[in-house]
């Protein structure tokens, strides 16, 4: 669990454009010991040039970064040993093999040669590469690939560990595999910050949450407080095909306490704080000579707190908005 | 200090591993120097003097189209890649980042050199070399060409933008440098051209170290280039701080 207040990562009014287009606009927050931070944007929003600025990739035009102590305008090389980074891109060097790559990481963040052939080893193993250990990093697939990109950012221990879309492009058995050793370094008191467009994803493994939007946070807040206004809520969606479609006026006259609104010309979306049961939805509905081809329960989620905030259609968060250059 | 040797020692081992281990380096490493030498010794015949009229020529174009074309790939490529991305994300100095980087092409340049060196050995009586300044001489000029490749390797996003930029600086330097014309032999309006190109004082270095022909002092090449050095070497630098942190 993490220690609230005590702050790992301190962002204070950070600032960058390219160009005419802000990137990111004042931006301010914090992350404490030993949390799970999720930064869930579209693409385009400012997650990346965020992230590049925290790891030191990127220079903010304006506001300040603190890493466990470390102001990165002043000491960025003194911060950066301080954490892990897994960039957007698998970029570990194609020519060398799994293990060679994991020690010339582990070189690169100082440490001597025995400790970082046993770090690599144990790496490996922990990551279940170690039969792909002699294998050049080109031969991977792309989940051993992110595996290993992930590895290579654990070699030196760090107590802070940035993702940047751990699981974009990749199988749903990797993704699944990532997310379990994530789940299981948070145990260990590793603080992660994890930018994500996969909803789900934020809302399995992080402690708090933010949504950026064309560089500005909408909301900052813990996983439980963005999700108390819909817990407890129940949702049915309709399928009516083809067939004409009563208003929503006329239904919400005709049931009240339910709230309708249509997600697609022929999908009715009921929500309520109450159950609902089908049987008097669908009697009134063949009344009028709708045919119901489908009713299915959900349950609603983070996806539909981005929806609320932001006005953005989750779709557009899986698919990908068109991007903003660098951000 | 350590720390940053560790470091550079790694990514010059990598980039031997990745780069210029591979064949297709080895041979070109090879052949490029062996075609050259091969041809202009032929034209020159078999006399010692001639021969050791061409060789600082020779020596010079080996390490400067080794050097500058190995730096379109080391360094342009690893960005297109976003593997250069991925060392500046390591604790290390950008200053040992960018000279592990180069001491790859400048010792592959050193090599390149190996071999107008041993055909000359062979075809000519070279007893009046002065090896204690030439092998100082091509490490400086390597330096400087590996510098030289580094700022058109910073400055552009492509490799073959790499490839074309070195050209405009490699083929007047080849006519403009005294490689194979003396210097003074230019017409006056291009002398001043040859005196801000950093591969005339290593040339020079060269060419009196194995024939005597000098037209500037020993001391004097050596100052200029290890001015060119340093100025190259932080343009280089600054570049890649301003473009590539952005």
């Amino acid at each position: 669990m993490f220690d609230a207040g005590n702050e790992c990562i301190q962002v204070e009014v950070l600032t960058k454009s390219f160009g005419r287009v802000k990137a990111v606009d004042g931006v301010s927050f914090s992350v404490s010991h030993g949390e799970v931070f999720g930064f869930l944007g579209p693409n385009g929003a400012g997650k990346t040039t965020t992230i590049n600025m925290l790891t030191g990739l990127a220079r903010p035009d304006s506001g300040r970064i603190v890493i466990d102590g470390v102001d990165c305008s002043s000491r960025p090389k003194a911060a950066q040993h301080l954490m892990g980074v897994v960039p957007d891109e698998s970029n570990l060097y194609p020519e060398l093999t799994g293990f060679e790559n994991l020690c010339f990481c582990g070189a690169l963040y100082s440490m001597k040669s025995a400790p970082r052939k046993a770090r690599a080893g144990e790496l490996l193993g922990l990551f279940g590469l170690s039969e792909a250990a002699d294998r050049r990093f080109a031969e991977y697939s792309k989940g051993m690939k992110r595996r290993l990109v992930i590895a290579a950012a654990l070699m030196h221990s760090p107590g802070i560990l940035f993702l940047d879309e751990p699981t974009a492009g990749i199988d749903v058995e990797s993704a699944r595999g990532i997310r379990g050793m994530l789940e299981e370094l948070q145990r260990n008191g590793t603080t992660i910050f994890l930018t994500t467009h996969h909803i789900e994803e934020a809302e399995r493994l992080c402690d708090r949450v933010a949504f950026i939007v064309e560089g500005r946070l909408r909301r900052l807040d813990s996983l439980e407080n963005l999700l108390r206004p819909v817990r407890g809520h129940e949702v049915m969606v309709l399928d009516l095909g083809m067939s004409a479609t009563p208003g929503q006026d006329e239904l919400e006259r005709r049931f009240p306490g339910y709230r309708f609104s249509y997600s697609s010309p022929s999908l009715l979306t009921v929500t309520s704080p109450r159950p609902i049961p089908v049987a008097p939805l669908a009697g009134y509905l063949s009344s009028l000579g709708i045919e119901v081809f489908e009713a299915r329960r959900k349950q609603l989620s983070l996806d539909d707190v981005f929806v609320r905030v932001t006005g953005i259609g989750a779709h557009l968060m899986k698919s990908g908005k068109p991007g903003r250059g660098h951000a | 200090m350590r720390n940053s040797l560790i470091a550079a020692w790694s990514i010059v081992l990598k980039d031997m591993k990745a780069y210029y281990l591979k064949p297709p380096n080895i041979s070109w490493g090879l052949l490029f120097p062996l075609v050259w030498t091969g041809m202009f010794f032929v034209k020159t015949g078999r006399e010692a003097g001639d021969i050791a009229g061409v060789l600082p020529g020779m020596v010079a174009l080996s390490v400067l189209f080794g050097t500058t074309s190995m730096l379109a790939v080391t360094v342009t490529f690893e960005r297109k890649a976003k593997a250069f991305e991925r060392l500046l994300l390591f604790p290390v100095p950008l200053g040992v980042l960018v000279l592990a980087k180069t001491s790859g092409a400048i010792v592959f340049g050193m090599v390149n050199t190996l071999v107008p060196f041993a055909i000359a050995l062979y075809l000519a009586d070279l007893s009046m070399v002065s090896w204690g300044v030439v092998v100082p001489a091509v490490m400086l000029v390597a330096v400087v060409s590996t510098f030289l490749g580094l700022f058109v390797a910073v400055s552009v996003s492509e490799v073959f933008e790499a490839q074309t930029f070195s050209n405009f600086f490699r083929f007047p330097m080849i006519f403009l440098c005294g490689l194979f014309f003396p210097v003074q032999d230019l017409p006056s309006y291009l002398q001043p051209v040859s005196m801000i190109l950093p591969l005339t004082y290593g040339v020079d270095l060269l060419h009196g170290a194995i024939n005597g022909s000098a037209m500037f002092s020993p001391a004097f090449d050596v100052v200029m280039l290890l001015f060119f050095i340093t100025l190259l070497f932080s343009l280089s630098l600054r570049s890649v701080h301003r473009r590539w942190i952005y």
